[in-house]
């Protein structure tokens, strides 16, 4: 196996890659809004990026459309992580909350959102997570729920810690949430990854990093509302999404 | 903001809104999904061994060829009339009702199956395909692709896509058939690489 690279190393590698971005002068000023796919810090994006440009095509067909989710499909009890046990999870109580909207900013309604977390401790309920953190009994970190008429989500769960992992030497992971998301057309299918505003881990991140742009990352981040925090009960977190293109939009809208 | 226009080619440069935000980007799926996407039913969009079921199924390799284990893969797909009816309930299905979606993570060979029927053309004329995307630990945002049925070769000129591929990666999109159903393998990179899509800002603008 070989030897694990150093946080100087990988740090290196991610300000070699953002500086190589700031100097393009090939992208006019506009935001790239996505990951960089070829990104060798993530150690494992190395043999996982397609090499070919991605080939462009109009979406026909079924790309037109969206999976539909019911009120059949889920149990609105499925949006309170901290109460799919019989007591309560260990950590500081938090609620998600925010809307998912197009990119004309219309609200994506009656759509599906799912969350998975890590518990307080930074320990997933997954049997390769071996980071020796404890599991707590109580909380599962799987959420999920449908967005109402305005776009809004709302979950009630857990702040989750960071863990470590092997990406190279003292890696560590931002704490985060898994957020899984659809919109009108299949092409707007979005998973990504929520962060907590401050976290001082962010920046040694090659996942997070990936996104070169700072104001593109910034969009993971989500913010304190005190608005959702109650008395005696949880803080509040709002962070609202954006999906990509249906297809549909005047190609200047694209 | 509407400069994008000048930027072909390339997901990662599209999703400028002329009235809202740019789209909030995407991140890996990372190891850890599998206890919380993964659900009972997810890849049976007809029940396995219902009189049209076909099973579509393959694995999901990297640049070295070695399974990924760690894939999630969902399909979206008209019915066999090429009818696309969007019904609800595919996170607890009734057996009955064609939604036109399901969910495959890969196993520990790297493989993914779905019961489902063969789509009809939804588009008079073109190729039936089937709409699928991929992501995995490792990789970064997600990838669109098709699945084209075997067969049909005559229709691939009327295809924007098919058409506009050379033969070698056009095959990457063409299902074969085998004994249990239709096969279909996600190259991740490399030899056979599948070709993956951009939806995106590709469009020249109109007039």
């Amino acid at each position: 196996m070989t030897e694990l690279a150093s946080q100087a190393q990988i740090s290196a590698e991610i300000a070699a890659h953002a500086a190589d971005w700031a100097a393009d002068t090939g992208r006019n000023g506009e935001p790239i809004s996505a990951p960089r796919l070829d990104y060798p810090p993530y150690r494992s994006s190395i043999l996982r990026h397609p090499s070919h440009r991605l080939q462009p095509v109009d979406p026909e067909a079924a790309e037109l459309l969206a999976p539909v989710f019911g009120v059949a499909d889920l149990d609105p009890a499925d949006a309170d992580l901290t109460a799919q046990h019989a007591g309560e999870p260990i950590g500081e109580r938090i609620v998600l909350a925010g809307r998912v909207l197009d990119a004309s900013g219309r609200p994506v309604a009656g759509q599906l959102v799912e969350i998975w977390q890590a518990n307080a401790a930074g320990r997933y309920r997954h049997q390769r997570d071996q980071h020796p953190a404890p599991i707590d009994a109580n909380f599962t970190g799987a959420g999920r729920c449908l967005t109402g008429p305005d776009g809004s989500y709302r979950f009630l769960t857990i702040k989750p810690g960071p863990y470590p992992w092997l990406n190279h030497h003292n890696a560590w992971r931002p704490a985060h949430v898994h957020f899984s998301l659809f919109g009108t057309a299949f092409t707007q299918r979005l998973i990504t990854q929520m962060y907590f505003p401050g976290d001082p881990l962010m920046p040694f991140d090659p996942i997070c990093q990936s996104i070169l742009d700072p104001a593109v990352r910034q969009r993971l981040v989500a913010s304190y509302d005190h608005e959702l925090t109650e008395p005696q009960r949880h803080t509040g977190y709002r962070w609202d999404v954006v999906l990509g293109s249906t297809g549909f939009e005047p190609a200047a809208q694209r | 903001m509407t400069g994008s226009a000048a930027m072909t080619g390339s997901a990662a440069m599209a999703g400028s809104a002329a009235m809202g935000e740019p789209p909030t980007p995407g991140q890996t799926i990372g190891p850890f999904f599998g206890y919380a996407l993964p659900y009972p039913g997810d890849r049976q969009l007809v029940p396995a061994g219902s009189p049209a079921a076909v099973l579509l199924h393959g694995r999901v390799l990297d640049g070295a060829g070695a399974p990924v284990p760690d894939a999630l893969l969902e399909i979206g797909q008209a019915d066999p009339s090429g009818a696309l009816t969007g019904r609800a309930g595919s996170l607890c299905r009734d057996g009955h009702t064609f939604t036109g979606w399901g969910r495959s993570a890969t196993d520990r060979a790297g493989e993914y199956r779905f019961s489902t029927v063969l789509p009809g053309p939804a588009v008079p004329g073109r190729p039936p395909f089937l709409a699928m995307v991929v992501f995995a630990r490792g990789l970064l945002d997600r990838l669109f692709t098709r699945v084209y049925l075997p067969g049909y070769e005559q229709q691939w000129p009327a295809d924007p896509l098919l058409a506009s591929l050379p033969a070698e990666r056009r095959a990457t999109l063409i299902a074969t058939a085998d004994a249990t159903g239709l096969a279909f393998d996600v190259r991740l990179q490399g030899a056979g690489e599948t070709v993956f899509l951009d939806f995106g800002g590709q469009a020249p603008p109109a007039g």
